[in-house]
């Protein structure tokens, strides 16, 4: 359980720094009636929906950093034979790279009004995702080939499972993604546009940090250094 | 932050709001079935919960009457008993506990007590409310289905929870158990991001974080918790629902069943326990930290003093939140693992003791002089207290590994469990139900029956459970369905089944009082006014009770206090709204 155990402690930094910063020290029961400057809400002026995501991304990364911990388990056990990573891979990294890289062009376009490129990166975006799903399944297949079935060891169910659950959050992402394009794609460039397309960047920049991470732990890279971890916690 | 200059009279302007924020209802069907209106969604999730919980009542009956009368009741057969175990367990923790406090009173009391006008989502509101309401259908079609419900108890341990032996394990049941809880965490969590955003985003003008209401403070620190915690319980239901139909090896060791190898091999039990009771742990805290935020403003209100350490009710709050997550392996104790790990384990557990005894203690000393009126409400959150104390001792008991041993899975670990995470939450449901549903229907509940529920069900649930310890420790193990021929029990265990089973049958009908209270109270009940408890908290200054939607009318509140400005010395009234801008000024309070 030591890949939650890290993340959740990061979590709790993050959440920890942000207490720190709400006067958690103040007494409210001196604090008498009217100040002579009121404070006005104390809510951050960061977007609402820009705070939820970030939310809902500490979420899954909980949910990937516990597949990664079942993963590190599971392997100990004496059955697991590593699979062997499909070349593909590689490819496959590098579009998802290119889908961010594009989405954050389309921020910075979108910041500065050139509707044209805005619209061209989205596209790039779509398309370069869509190329990312495609190449996931071509691993599958591969690997298929290969004979490393879902059912079979131990390393390539868990290969499936993990890719695939990685798979479902990028496919939510091209919905909403495709939501924001079709705004997009009507001329509009307001500040819920905006705020929509900075989302969809945030959404991919993430899930392009869950797949570097999970594309460590398929590769077992990773591996030795758990096992360095493992010597500290027992 | 922005510095707002008051007005001569020392009240400052509430917060400038867009209309456009607030979604409004067209018709019938959008105001009260599909509504995104946070009162409305959170009616509907206790509304669904409560009955599901009706059939978890009903089924702890009939395990009872197993128990009490065994060999009495042929059609309780031991598959049967199993399944209402798993089904009971499951019900009360997650689609009842888990619900009610975070769907339901997270609901209606969070958007009130912050002074917002609705959740910020109400539309992944509604549609949280949607699913969970699918996840409990799935639920109880599994009592339908072929080969009925899984017996495989609530933790549902591969690798029995998926082998034939056990009910609905190679049928449907278990099958549509699992899909049930992904439902539930996918809802759960969309229900999630609203409460946590709300109170971080959506607080009405001078709403500081540290003054807010501590059910505000329990219900968010619980949310937050259940974000992080019910993805464990996700990864481990998907991995075993790949096991269960897709012949994946994760869990599941090589077995022989019946004479046959099965296709399984390799896979690890162990890896299941950690991953189920890393959501578990949390899941205990879930559900009870609502509890304590709740019954700290009950008792504050009803004893009309403020709650004695609000900073450290707070910080307490957020440490058990903290440390909730790193006591998980104390389920474990006896599962084989690492000894170093039991000893790891038993500390941190007995330090989360720490900050729990620190809460108890600032509600007694709260108590303490107080002004304490016995309404039902207070008189539920005095049940709670000692109900609470009652079940933290025996943890400490079963959080020491050498004590644990020997107790593990006998009935004085069911009696733990039910005594601080079943009756103590639930007599704060009551609680909270007796004080709210006055704002919450403009009426007030029956006292007398409110009377007689709160004494049979207090009673009752000691005569239940206390019992059951020393039943325990005889060594009646849990989960057997029949214990009558066994040589080393005692015949009075007999006896003292029988009569707990008894008082099972009475407390579960005194519930049904309760519910023909909150019917008929509806139409008959004392009419309650708009503040009948004289609580200083938001959600009783509303312009009009029930709540319209929107909340608040034309204009948000300001709030110039903290929520516990109850019996201010020199104060024209016993107690100050939180938005009441009055002349409270140090020489008006007296020596401060």
């Amino acid at each position: 359980m030591s890949v939650i155990l890290v993340f959740l402690l990061v979590v709790l930094g993050v959440a920890g720094w942000w207490l720190s910063h709400q006067r958690l020290m103040s007494k409210p029961w001196l604090e008498q009636g009217v100040p002579a400057a009121f404070p006005d809400t104390d809510v951050t002026g960061m977007p609402t929906a820009k705070i939820a995501l970030g939310i809902f991304l500490a979420v899954v990364g909980a949910l990937f950093a516990l597949f990664a911990s079942a993963y590190f388990m599971r392997m100990d056990y004496a059955d697991w034979q590593a699979t062997p990573l499909p070349s593909v891979l590689w490819l496959n990294t590098a579009i998802l790279v290119m889908a961010s890289i594009a989405l954050q062009i389309a921020v910075a376009a979108s910041r500065q009004g050139h509707g044209t490129t805005v619209r061209l990166a989205l596209v790039t975006a779509a398309l370069t995702t869509v190329a990312f799903l495609a190449g996931q399944l071509m691993a599958w297949r591969d690997l298929t080939a290969d004979g490393y079935l879902l059912d079979g060891n131990p390393a390539s169910s868990f290969f499936y499972l993990i890719t695939g659950m990685h798979g479902l959050h990028i496919v939510a992402g091209i919905v909403g993604l495709a939501r924001v394009s079709a705004r997009s794609m009507r001329g509009s460039n307001d500040e819920n546009t905006r705020l929509g397309i900075e989302l969809c960047a945030m959404y991919w920049h993430f899930l392009l940090l869950i797949w570097l991470g999970v594309f460590v732990l398929l590769a077992g890279w990773a591996n030795d250094f758990i096992a360095v971890c493992r010597q500290f916690l027992i | 932050m922005v510095d707002i200059t008051p007005h001569a009279d020392n009240t400052v302007p509430a917060a400038e709001v867009a209309d456009v924020e607030l979604y409004h209802p067209k018709s019938w069907w959008t105001t009260y079935v599909f509504s995104q209106d946070a009162k409305v969604i959170a009616i509907q999730y206790s509304g669904t919960a409560i009955a599901i919980g009706m059939v978890a009542l009903v089924l702890s009956w009939l395990m009872r009457l197993q128990l009490g009368f065994p060999g009495t009741f042929d059609f309780i057969t031991p598959e049967a008993y199993y399944q209402f175990i798993t089904m009971h367990g499951m019900i009360m923790v997650i689609y009842l506990l888990t619900a009610l406090f975070l769907g339901g009173f997270g609901n209606y009391l969070i958007p009130l007590m912050v002074g917002a006008r609705d959740m910020v989502f109400p539309y992944a509101n509604m549609l949280s409310y949607w699913i969970y309401l699918l996840a409990v259908l799935v639920l109880v079609v599994s009592f339908f289905a072929p080969g009925g419900p899984t017996g495989a108890g609530w933790t549902l341990y591969p690798p029995q929870a998926i082998l034939s032996g056990t009910p609905g394990g190679q049928a449907w049941g278990i099958i549509l158990m699992l899909v049930s809880l992904i439902l539930f965490i996918i809802g759960f969590t969309m229900g999630g991001l609203n409460y946590v955003v709300t109170v971080l985003q959506g607080r009405a003008r001078g709403m500081t974080l540290m003054r807010m209401p501590l059910t505000v403070w329990g219900i968010f620190t619980a949310t937050v918790m259940a974000l992080l915690a019910f993805p464990a319980l996700f990864v481990a239901c998907v991995m075993m629902l790949f096991d269960r139909l897709l012949g994946t090896s994760f869990f599941m060791p090589a077995l022989v069943e019946l004479g046959q190898q099965l296709e399984y091999g390799g896979g690890s039990p162990i890896l299941f326990q950690h991953l189920f009771w890393f959501f578990g742990h949390p899941e205990v805290y879930i559900v009870a930290l609502p509890a304590f935020g709740i019954v700290s403003d009950l008792i504050s209100t009803h004893a009309r003093k403020n709650i004695f350490g609000y900073r450290m009710m707070v910080w307490a709050i957020v440490i058990i939140g903290a440390l909730s997550f790193v006591v998980w392996a104390h389920h474990m104790y006896v599962s084989g693992m690492h000894p170093w790990f039991g000893f790891f384990f038993a500390t941190t557990t007995l330090i989360i003791a720490v900050p729990t005894a620190l809460k108890v203690y600032n509600w007694v000393l709260t108590l303490w002089r107080g002004d304490i009126h016995l309404t039902l409400p207070m008189l539920f959150a005095l049940a709670f207290i000692v109900t609470f104390v009652n079940g933290g001792l025996t943890g400490l008991f079963l959080g020491n590994v050498v004590v644990d041993v020997p107790l593990s899975d006998t009935m004085f670990v069911v009696a733990h469990f039910h005594m601080v995470m079943g009756v103590a939450p639930i007599l704060v449901i009551f609680g909270a139900i007796y004080h709210w549903y006055p704002k919450i229907t403009g009426r007030m509940l029956n006292e007398a029956m409110g009377q007689f529920h709160f004494w049979v069900t207090f009673l009752g649930a000691y005569a239940i459970f206390f019992p059951m310890h020393y039943v325990g420790l005889v060594g009646v193990p849990r989960r057997y369905p029949d214990i009558s021929g066994t040589a080393f029990i005692p015949e009075s265990v007999h006896t003292l089944n029988a009569f707990i089973t008894i008082a099972a049958l009475v407390v579960g009908f005194a519930q049904l009082v309760f519910l023909f209270n909150l019917f008929w109270s509806l139409k008959f009940g004392r009419d309650a006014g708009g503040n009948p408890w004289r609580a200083t908290s938001l959600e009783w200054q509303t312009p009009t009770t029930p709540p319209p939607h929107g909340n608040w009318g034309d204009t948000l509140p300001v709030v110039y206090r903290w929520a516990y400005d109850y019996s201010v010395p020199g104060a024209p009234e016993d107690f100050i709204a939180q938005n009441d801008p009055g002349p409270r000024t140090a020489q008006a309070a007296g020596p401060a």
